[in-house]
């Protein structure tokens, strides 16, 4: 089978659409199912209480922030240098859902935080990690929504996410040492006890919830972009049909 | 089964704003992108149908 | 016109921008001014008093040099984009990322190496201890070349783009470690911990960036440009 046939916007448009509500689906199923453990085969944590119920929804957000990132960077560093316009799209698409992924781990991270240390904000590497990759994020989509020019705007953002993702370790181990330095090791949100079986499994479902479930919505903006970059080709016009 | 009754599940162990406010924002979030992106997907199509009327 | 060496190229590069940062020593002082000033506002915000302002001391200095080093930026191309210089660069025969490295050694001289010298009178203005200056003075000497090189990258993609705040978004999260390893090396000098390991860091981002930003910027040019 010849895969690069869907390589071009035109094949790939009615393929992701088809791919749209397989993804939904699987990822309400999973989530129906993990949340299903989570809150009744998971067992309440010793020293957490029920608050640790909060992981369900935070690691998977935040492992998911932080692939999404990765894989963006992976799409727009394959347009930059193919010159394939949809590699670009489809890291545009990415970026709106990871930075909602960044922006659910982090605000589980704070409702975490509160029970757990008192405060609504702790400035441990993760979460500060986390931020700055917010910050990446926004000025990956603040970039490519100031230019104009589609393909400068494709290129553009494929250098900033190219030098973010070779910044990421780089930011993360700084914090990481900054973190040290001054909290000593009192407090970490990666720091849990070694889990229950049943809350590890809740959690990896989890996991692959939310993955499908970003798949399914970087494919459906993915197919917007196409739309709003391609209207003027001909095989758009002929999807609509002749306007009567 | 953890929870004695409905009210204990939604109480959640004292901690039901956290577990509450974190699952609902969640929940918000993702049918906000959604919605956003059924809505995009009509302007999409109803403009590239515009413009192939000319 | 006879052929100019490399190193003549970028010679005479380095020494154009120089004279023009020259003849508009404004800009240059700009940048400085602002760096004393947001420096300043942390007092008026926090308080004065003496043992919380040193305990900030060597964050709120990096800060603002990281605050103004942001604010110098667009100037880096601006100016030769707009006469058509930039253009006659990406066609030269010498190597863009060269050419570049020449432009953000003199853009350094007139942003990065001000706030250097400038820096040690905002230290005692917060107390710190005039120990800790040598550390002080090394751990900008590294680290604000480094983020003249980062933020050029930055300055490159957005070149010609309107909105003022975009290349400061795009580029103060990749500050971050040169803030966490310079402010900590003179708060490690000043703990008694010693410095070494922070400047060591702050040395091999510096080298890190040098191979790696006039690449960068280079393809952000020509992205940009063409």
């Amino acid at each position: 089978m010849n895969w690069f046939k869907y390589s071009s916007p035109q094949t790939f448009y009615p393929l992701a659409g088809r791919l749209v509500p397989l993804f939904y689906v699987t990822a309400a199923m999973l989530a129906a199912a993990g949340i299903y453990i989570g809150f009744f085969v998971a067992p309440t944590d010793a020293q957490q209480g029920e608050a640790y119920r909060i992981i369900f929804i935070h690691v998977p957000a935040a492992w998911m922030s932080m692939f999404i990132y990765v894989v963006m960077a992976m799409w727009a560093g394959i347009g930059l240098a193919f010159n394939t316009r949809l590699s670009s799209m489809m890291a545009s698409a990415l970026a709106p859902t990871g930075a909602l992924m960044t922006f659910i781990a982090l605000w589980t991270g704070a409702l975490w935080g509160k029970p757990m240390w008192g405060t609504w904000w702790v400035w441990d590497a993760r979460l500060t990690s986390e931020l700055i990759l917010l910050f990446l994020y926004i000025g990956f989509m603040s970039l490519q929504a100031s230019i104009d020019d589609p393909r400068r705007a494709d290129k553009a953002g494929a250098v900033i996410a190219l030098v973010g993702v070779i910044n990421v370790p780089i930011i993360y181990f700084s914090v990481k040492w900054w973190n040290t330095l001054h909290q000593g090791a009192s407090v970490s949100l990666t720091r849990s006890p070694s889990m229950a079986t049943t809350m590890l499994t809740g959690m990896l479902i989890m996991v692959f919830a939310f993955w499908f479930y970003s798949i399914a919505a970087a494919l459906m903006r993915v197919r917007c972009i196409i739309l709003e970059r391609e209207r003027n080709s001909d095989w758009v016009k002929q999807m609509n049909g002749p306007r009567t | 089964m953890n929870w004695g009754s409905v009210g204990e599940f939604l109480a959640m162990g004292g901690y039901a704003g956290y577990v509450w406010w974190s699952y609902g924002m969640a929940a918000a979030c993702i049918a906000l992108e959604i919605a956003a992106l059924i809505a995009r997907g009509r302007q999409a199509r109803r403009e590239s149908e515009n413009t192939a009327g000319g | 016109m006879s052929e100019l060496s490399l190193s003549g190229t970028l010679h005479s590069l380095a020494q154009r921008d120089l004279m023009i940062a020259f003849r508009r020593r404004a800009d240059v002082l700009t940048t400085v001014f602002f760096f004393v000033i947001v420096a300043s506002l942390f007092p008026l915000g926090v308080g004065p008093e003496a043992a919380l302002l040193r305990s900030m001391a060597a964050g709120v200095l990096w800060v603002a040099a990281l605050l103004a080093s942001t604010l110098a930026l667009h100037r880096l191309f601006a100016a030769d984009h707009a006469d058509g210089t930039l253009e006659q660069m990406l066609l030269a025969p010498q190597p863009l990322s060269l050419l570049v490295l020449a432009k953000i050694a003199a853009h350094w001289l007139t942003t990065g190496l001000p706030l250097v010298l400038v820096a040690p009178l905002i230290g005692l203005q917060f107390g710190l201890n005039t120990a800790e200056f040598p550390v002080l003075l090394a751990a900008l000497l590294l680290g604000t070349p480094t983020l003249s090189l980062i933020g050029a990258i930055g300055a490159a993609l957005t070149l010609g783009l309107r909105g003022s705040g975009l290349i400061a978004l795009l580029v103060l999260p990749l500050y971050v470690p040169v803030l966490v390893f310079g402010a900590g090396a003179i708060e490690a000098s000043a703990a008694g911990l010693g410095a070494a390991a922070h400047l060591s860091v702050l040395g091999a981002l510096l080298l890190f960036t040098l191979v790696f930003a006039p690449w960068a910027t280079a393809a952000a040019l020509r992205i940009a440009v063409e």
